[in-house]
């Protein structure tokens, strides 16, 4: 009987990457080459940015209120309670908003589509529109990491004015801050190299979420269990990658901005 | 032993273009497990082959390669004449128009509707814009599977048989030279199994189509073939007419045959 072939660990590892460097060249090929499913693009972008903007606004509310409630103590013990619309807007526009957005939209998103493609494959369907000569990257992948790449900056920025919003009413509970004067210290306190640098960065939260579900969902195996293993293996690959990325963003933004 | 090689085909085809699929030495392996050793096939146009065989003979991996889902380690696999391994990316997608292929579970896009299931391999395959003529031919497509009625259902609002029937409708509405059933009847009562092997039948009388059938259905191999291949750890090791093999000595193929009047 033949002995069992073991596969070395790094070298699986090596093959892993090599397989997303070829998914990742697939997508961009098939951007520019054959027709743009814009139906299906305009589906994904409802399904992904419209269905999610309920669970962005909540959580961007309470974060915004959390917010407030948590540094108020502190800020007044320094006397700098003026200072809380300034320090929530900095923040929450730089890092907060984004960050928690983006792994929110991980949850939601690159699981639901790491869990839809995985489930595809598991009945086949994935096959059948291979071999139907139909191409399942155009179709599946293509819209999806665009439609993601598109929504999650979006949702980043309603989820912003939301937390921001938020932020608002626990000062005007606590202090009785109108609103135009809250309004006039946060727009004051923000620039262009707070917003500009964090929206660009959920771009690429964006392509990351897309992408991470797509290549699980894809690349699962044939079996019920797998559409778990995808799904769960597409939100902590893509949290791991907003951490990776925002690392990235913040040594970036502070070089080029703030130095 | 029934050998397929020695057994041969015996009425050989009239010209090359009479063979729609010509397999010779096919092999294929899954790391250390050879799941095809030796396949050697010849499928003549208009002709239903039945292919029967144990769970995990290599029986769906061989039409697998046919379609170019998986590529052969060794031997070679034509198609209309053209080797299929040696196919580029473009050839290979206009050799998949010419090939139908239903899956095991009717393999239906479950987020559309059966209606844009069918129309589907028609905007994006034959790239037909004219609405009038994509819903003609997904009614017509619907009609001859009996469907008609669920052409606006879900696939989950469906009965196995009746996502079965949809997946054949939507395999032969781009008219498919060749038809690659793997295991039709899989899972259904035999009412509705028997529903499908007429379906296969009516299919390749109306639109001439060559088929491979891979089942384990016994009834489906009697009604739908005109030559059945016995497939035994990766080769095939019987070849003939369902009755000839009813008849055979050779204890593998009696065992299929065993519960059959």
């Amino acid at each position: 009987m033949a002995e069992q072939v073991v596969i070395p660990g790094w070298k699986k590892w090596f093959e892993n990457i090599g397989d997303q460097v070829w998914f990742f060249f697939k997508f961009f090929r098939n951007i520019f080459t054959g027709g743009f499913e814009w139906s299906e693009f305009v589906r994904q972008c409802y399904e992904i940015g419209y269905r999610s903007m309920m669970l962005v606004g909540i959580t961007s509310f309470i974060m915004g209120v959390v917010l407030i409630v948590q540094l108020r103590p502190t800020l007044v013990a320094f006397g700098a309670a003026s200072m809380l619309p300034r320090t929530l807007a900095v923040s929450f526009v730089r890092e907060i908003g984004p960050v928690i957005i983006a792994i929110i939209c991980a949850g939601k998103i690159a699981s639901s589509i790491g869990a839809e493609l995985g489930s595809m494959k598991v009945t086949e369907q994935l096959d059948a529109m291979e071999v139907s000569g139909a191409n399942p990257t155009q179709y599946l992948v293509v819209t999806r990491i665009l439609a993601t790449t598109f929504m999650v900056p979006l949702l980043s920025v309603i989820g912003d004015a939301i937390g921001l919003f938020g932020g608002f009413l626990a000062l005007n509970l606590r202090d009785n801050m109108s609103f135009q004067l809250y309004f006039t210290k946060v727009i004051g306190s923000l620039e262009f190299t707070d917003f500009i640098p964090a929206f660009i960065k959920t771009i690429f939260f964006g392509f990351a979420i897309g992408f991470v579900g797509c290549y699980k969902g894809f690349n699962s195996n044939k079996g019920t269990e797998s559409v778990g293993i995808a799904a769960n293996s597409a939100v902590v690959t893509a949290s791991l990658w907003i951490f990776v990325i925002d690392a990235i963003a913040v040594q970036a933004t502070s070089l080029l901005f703030y130095n | 032993m029934e050998k397929a090689n020695e057994v041969g085909i015996k009425d050989k085809p009239k010209s090359r273009e009479d063979v729609v699929i010509a397999i010779k030495g096919l092999k294929k392996s899954f790391g250390e497990k050879n799941v095809l050793k030796n396949i050697n096939l010849q499928l003549k146009r208009s002709e239903n082959i039945v292919v029967l065989g144990r769970s995990g003979t290599g029986k769906s991996v061989t039409i697998q390669c046919i379609v170019g889902l998986l590529r052969q380690d060794a031997g070679s696999l034509k198609v209309f004449g053209e080797e299929v391994s040696e196919m580029s990316d473009k050839e290979l997608k206009q050799l998949r128009i010419k090939i139908g292929f239903l899956f095991q579970s009717g393999a239906l896009y479950d987020s559309m509707t059966v209606r844009e299931n069918l129309e589907f391999p028609l905007t994006r395959i034959l790239k037909l814009t004219d609405q009038a003529e994509i819903n003609k031919r997904v009614e017509a497509a619907l009609e001859s599977v009996g469907l008609l009625e669920a052409i606006d259902k879900m696939p989950s609002d469906l009965s196995g048989g009746m996502r079965k029937r949809a997946g054949l409708a939507r395999t032969i509405i781009v008219n498919p030279e060749i038809i690659l059933y793997d295991e039709p009847t899989t899972g259904l009562d035999p009412i509705t199994s028997r529903e499908i092997s007429d379906l296969i039948l009516s299919i390749q009388k109306k639109y001439k189509t060559s088929s491979i059938i891979i089942t384990h259905d016994m009834e489906c191999a009697r009604m739908a073939s005109d030559r059945v291949l016995i497939m035994n750890e990766g080769e095939y090791i019987a070849e003939g007419s369902f009755d000839e093999l009813h008849k055979s000595n050779n204890k593998i193929v009696a065992a299929f045959f065993k519960d059959i009047a």
